[in-house]
């Protein structure tokens, strides 16, 4: 599904932050990337989404090379940051908004919204909060929501189990591991969390000063191989 | 302890945002200020001559009697543009330093605000005049008391701050008070002018200003104290939210969509809401323009002018900041299922429509004859045609993140690149100069007749202008995106 080739990211004193000379995603996957701070996890993810200029090489998503064609944008969904929401809508709003541009109307937006009640914990539907009065945790929690909207095939969530409540977390682990169960379904998800992500991704590349320095299937061993490999 | 607050003060201002700029911005911001501060002076100076020889009143009485309105307008324009000392107290909470110590420092802080120093350009000459004039040692004892007020102006502000509650009805009432004395049905400035007249002709009239300035000082100061916690005084205001879906908007597709979003930025976040505001403003400029009241603007290039500005206040005022209101969230347009055609489309629908609704609103000026009417449709035509698509050009060069939620728009660093001030020159000068040109070849409608036809002719090769555009968006997209992130 995601094919890269040769791609690095060069910042202008010369310091390069990532530097992927090949990184094939298949279809269906659910895809973890683990890494210290600065191991280039959110570089790697902005430029999956064009939203940074490559140095060189290139990203190919389903075919569609992402840096000179906008295809990709209709079957990709992705969560980063907070500047993914817009601060002065609601919850609501903004579901119906990103449901608009996906093609969802507003029913089913609500129907995908009912089946993840759970999640929000009753304090987001309704809330007469704005997105940027909300706390970060809820901010993340509605971010996640809508990247699942109008069932992308391709999911990015950068640090998904930051800032989330405990119970937050083992739902969220839920969601992704039902996401993964889809063949059709690629998602990709950054942590700084090894357990949480072994737990919910069938394979693990860990980044390093922007260099791939492990790339494992999940099995009983990866947590151990992880930890050793992060340890002090 | 005030070393270290000096300290901190003096790299806020020299890392804020408005420093940290080009080199022209700074050059252009130096000579504003100095701009206003000569204006002030010479304000000063020249309204007590102004007054004596030309109007042939008494200065002093003169200025007496007006300052209560002074007074209220430099109170408005503060509420608008004062900026709150809050923002940086945060940090000092946890710290051991007395709370006390605090709040007198950050009231300390707005003493030295520019709203407050304005002004001395102003008292101070006029002052000085008065004493050259003979008026004796009373005039410093008048400076002082004026001096006093302009300080509780300063307080009131901090105390009123962002209260539409209390701010509004004080409008009222003050607008009220003006049109009373237009229409000669009472004069609150018999009441007040004595008092002001007060400070100079009496030796203690001026330490009642003082005493009203020291109180308002200290009922600032115990409110501050008393609101020195996150949850009360520091607390983010945050208005409830109501969902609303505008669902009228649906049928216009993806365009719905993005005009939903838009109306809401609008009504919900204080900056547009002010360029709004402001755009309304535009539609009674023309006023000036079309009754002949200023000489320089009584000829044909400059009513074209006027026509521009009463259609496209909204075009302007809102356009230029394209794409930055959705600077905060920009990076989720640019990987959302949106193609730059659609979003910047919607955009020029929006100014388009405003733009009609301007024009439908000033068909008052239908009072002042129809050629000032068509000045103003021709006017409309130009800015639809044209120069919502420069606005858009522009805006690909705009770097400037918008704090959407910050209101006060004072401060905060405009969008300025050479490359926008060479497309801002055809927004206005060329139908001033097709318009002159038609005017002084043939006649009025000839010229109206000119601009028009720019109009149509852009509006014409219109697909051709946004594939322009959106190819410069593109080019332009990973600098814009980073230049956003700074912000954020």
């Amino acid at each position: 599904m995601i094919q890269v080739t040769n791609l690095t990211k060069r910042y202008n004193a010369g310091t390069v932050v990532l530097n992927m000379p090949n990184l094939e995603i298949p279809k269906g996957q659910s895809f973890g990337l683990v890494g210290n701070n600065g191991a280039g996890k959110t570089t790697f993810f902005s430029l999956l989404l064009d939203l940074i200029q490559h140095s060189t090489g290139y990203i190919k998503n389903n075919e569609v090379q992402v840096n000179t064609s906008e295809a990709w944008k209709p079957f990709t969904a992705a969560f980063i940051d907070e500047s993914f929401l817009i601060g002065y809508l609601t919850a609501e709003e903004y579901f119906y908004f990103i449901g608009d541009l996906r093609g969802q109307n507003k029913a089913d937006v609500d129907a995908m919204l009912s089946k993840h009640h759970e999640f929000f914990n009753g304090e987001i539907l309704n809330s007469k909060k704005y997105l940027r009065d909300l706390s970060k945790g809820n901010m993340k929690k509605v971010g996640i929501i809508a990247t699942l909207i109008g069932n992308p095939e391709v999911i990015i969530l950068d640090e998904p189990f930051a800032n989330l409540d405990p119970t937050t977390v083992n739902r969220l682990k839920k969601i992704i591991k039902e996401l993964a169960e889809d063949p059709k379904v690629t998602i990709l998800v950054s942590s700084h969390d090894l357990v949480h992500t072994v737990e919910v991704c069938d394979r693990i590349v860990a980044l390093h000063l922007g260099e791939v320095v492990k790339d494992i299937q999940t099995s009983p061993e990866t947590l151990k191989e992880l930890e050793a490999f992060f340890a002090v | 302890m005030f070393k270290h607050f000096i300290k901190l003060e003096w790299k806020s201002f020299f890392r804020s945002a408005s420093f940290a700029t080009n080199l022209a911005l700074k050059i252009i911001m130096g000579f504003m200020a100095i701009y206003f501060m000569v204006i002030f002076i010479a304000g000063g100076i020249g309204v007590f001559f102004l007054l004596k020889e030309e109007a042939h009143m008494e200065p002093l009485a003169t200025v007496n009697k007006f300052l209560i309105y002074y007074l209220v307008a430099d109170l408005v324009i503060r509420y608008f543009f004062q900026q709150m000392p809050v923002t940086n107290i945060k940090p000092l909470l946890t710290l051991p330093i007395k709370k006390n110590t605090i709040v007198h420092y950050t009231l300390g802080k707005t003493i030295i605000s520019f709203f407050n120093i304005l002004h001395a350009f102003f008292f101070i000459p006029f002052t000085i005049v008065l004493l050259l004039q003979g008026y004796g040692f009373n005039a410093v004892l008048w400076l002082l008391g004026v001096w006093a007020l302009i300080y509780v102006n300063n307080f009131i502000t901090v105390l009123i701050n962002n209260k539409n509650s209390v701010f509004y009805p004080l409008l009222i009432v003050v607008a009220g008070l003006g049109a009373a004395q237009y229409y000669k049905l009472f004069d609150v400035t018999l009441y007040t002018q004595p008092f002001f007249y007060g400070m100079y002709s009496t030796l203690y009239l001026f330490l009642l200003a003082l005493m009203l300035a020291a109180v308002l000082y200290y009922f600032t100061f115990v409110y501050f104290k008393n609101n020195l916690n996150l949850d009360t005084g520091l607390a983010k205001k945050s208005d409830e939210a109501k969902t609303e879906n505008f669902t009228w908007l649906n049928q216009f597709g993806t365009l719905g969509t993005f005009l939903k979003n838009d109306i809401k930025m609008i009504k919900r976040n204080k900056r547009p809401r002010g360029t709004l505001i402001a755009s309304g403003v535009f539609i009674f400029y023309g006023l000036l323009f079309f009754t002949n009241s200023i000489e320089a603007y009584n000829n044909p290039a400059m009513q074209v002018f006027g026509g521009i500005f009463v259609s496209g206040g909204f075009l302007l005022n809102f356009g230029q900041f394209v794409p930055s209101w959705d600077s905060a969230y920009y990076q989720l347009m640019m990987s959302q299922n949106i193609s730059y055609r659609e979003y910047l489309s919607s955009k020029w629908w929006l100014m388009v429509i405003a733009t009609v609704i301007s024009t439908v609103i000033a068909s008052f000026y239908l009072y002042f004859g129809w050629k000032i009417y068509l000045l103003i449709v021709v006017g409309a035509i130009y800015n639809i045609g044209v120069n919502s698509h420069l606005v858009l050009l522009g805006g690909a060069y705009n770097k400037t993140a918008i704090d959407l939620t910050a209101g006060k728009a004072f401060g905060q660093k405009q969008a300025f690149s050479f490359k926008n001030v060479l497309i801002a020159v055809p927004k206005i000068l060329v139908p001033m100069l097709l318009y002159a040109l038609g005017y002084f070849i043939y006649n009025a409608e000839f010229g109206c007749l000119l601009v028009g036809l720019a109009g149509v002719l852009g509006f014409a090769f219109r697909n051709k202008m946004f594939t322009i555009i959106e190819k410069v968006y593109k080019t332009e997209k990973y600098a814009t995106i980073a230049a956003y992130k700074q912000k954020n």
